[in-house]
């Protein structure tokens, strides 16, 4: 019986996520959901989905940056989420001294994600950002194979 | 399909960002902060650099900065084909009067886990799940994974790789937040260290054996390195003095040195053996039982 890597995280997060999640509020819950459903389509594709995430808030004009690792010859997806009040929301990625990479965009209103095969290893910046709407919070995940 | 919420494009494997059918998705590229990249048509960049406050700004987490064994392995398995049970190792020392140091070893257990995933070895993954759970009992989390360790048992039997992959990081992952509710954050660290040098020392290992330039190329991770070095320097003085963590920091300028060459650069195989003998050597110095 194989189970599906975001079913499994959804189950765990209503399952025993009370000590950890009580903290979170409704949309930080509602963002992580959004990033989850847009993960499990890479899942399908046989992307296997880290069991981590970044979360926090930004607003338009106030973007968010985190590092990631990634090694050369995997391929990535980064799935961001966030609620409805942001209208439109975009991932970019930059390699680790800022300059742009070339990535494979997806665009969904509150949901977006950016596909990156980084053909050297080493660190890179993942840029999180309201392109329209209001402040609300955020949920970063990633995909790898 | 109407009701599928996928996004609408096909990941392929072979060029995975070149060959897919367009769709309502991606016709939203027109959004003026993105410009066509020169490779495909569907590939975008941002117009514009970070900003040097933006770097400087950028987050770090230990649940998305740092790749678990997992990635390092998928990565590897692209060079060749790997006789993985080839680096398994002979059973540690699965209690300590050192906490600091079993949270190494824990670390380390569970990147074997992921090895002899790799392997597709079901009496390994289980005897690693023993001595997973012995250490987690040391260190006071065995709750928290006394349900993944039967787990680990449960899907090793029925062969289900995959699935074993995602039970080894969410086990990883629950004794993280139990030391962290357990206010052990400094274990947490030490068990993050602990599973990337193992997944280092079969990385370096294997490429020392089978060099190529490529493969070499594989181990230039300087944004890890000094991320774990830091979290061991704003460690508390008592917990800086413990043999284990002293040692680890001895080392840790000369592996950080050994994995920040230049992009455009890849280590000798003399280099790549000597970083293997360096993490190999506080490997089993951390796996050796001392005395009280």
């Amino acid at each position: 019986m194989k189970r599906p890597l975001f079913t499994l995280l959804l189950t765990a997060a209503l399952a025993i996520g009370p000590a950890f999640a009580a903290e979170e509020t409704d949309d930080q819950v509602n963002a992580r959901k959004v990033a989850l459903d847009l993960a499990g389509a890479f899942s399908n594709d046989g992307f296997k989905l880290r069991d981590g995430h970044w979360m926090g808030s930004f607003a338009p004009g106030k973007s968010s940056v985190i590092q990631v690792n990634l090694f050369a010859g995997n391929e990535y997806w980064f799935s961001l989420g966030a609620t409805e009040k942001a209208k439109k929301v975009a991932v970019t990625v930059f390699d680790e001294t800022g300059k742009p990479v070339a990535y494979e965009p997806y665009l969904d209103g509150a949901s977006a994600a950016a596909g990156f095969s980084p053909a050297i290893s080493g660190p890179y910046l993942v840029k999180v950002e309201v392109v329209e709407g209001a402040a609300t919070s955020f949920c970063l995940l990633y995909s790898y194979k | 399909m109407p009701d599928d919420k996928r996004p609408a494009f096909r990941v392929t494997s072979a060029h995975m960002f070149r060959s897919r059918t367009l769709t309502g998705g991606l016709a939203m590229l027109c959004l003026s902060a993105f410009a066509v990249g020169q490779e495909a048509s569907t590939q975008v960049a941002a117009t514009a650099p970070l900003t040097a406050e933006e770097i400087a700004g950028a987050g770090k987490i230990d649940a998305l900065s740092i790749p678990t064994p997992g990635e390092l392995l998928t990565a590897l398995n692209k060079l060749g084909k790997m006789d993985w049970s080839a680096k398994f190792r002979a059973p540690i020392a699965t209690s300590d009067p050192s906490r600091t140091k079993m949270a190494l070893n824990l670390g380390g257990l569970i990147a074997d886990g992921y090895l002899a995933v790799e392997a597709e070895d079901a009496q390994q993954v289980k005897n690693l799940g023993k001595d997973i759970l012995a250490l987690g009992k040391s260190l006071g989390v065995s709750k928290e994974i006394l349900d993944r360790g039967k787990s680990l048992t449960e899907f090793a039997d029925s062969k289900q790789w995959d699935v074993l992959k995602e039970e080894l990081e969410a086990t990883q992952n629950e004794v993280k937040d139990a030391m962290e509710h357990n206010k052990d954050a400094d274990l947490v660290t030490l068990v993050t260290l602990g599973g990337w040098l193992r997944g280092t020392e079969v990385l370096s290992s294997w490429i020392g054996e089978h060099y190529t330039e490529a493969g070499a190329k594989l181990l230039r991770q300087p944004g890890i390195v000094s991320f774990l070095g830091s979290k061991l320097e704003a460690m508390p003085e008592k917990t800086k003095s413990e043999n284990s963590v002293k040692k680890v920091q001895a080392r840790l300028k000369e592996i950080e040195a050994a994995v920040s060459f230049p992009t455009s650069a890849a280590p000798t195989q003399d280099a790549v053996k000597n970083l293997n003998k360096v993490i190999s050597d506080l490997m089993k110095e951390f796996s050796r039982k001392e005395s009280k």
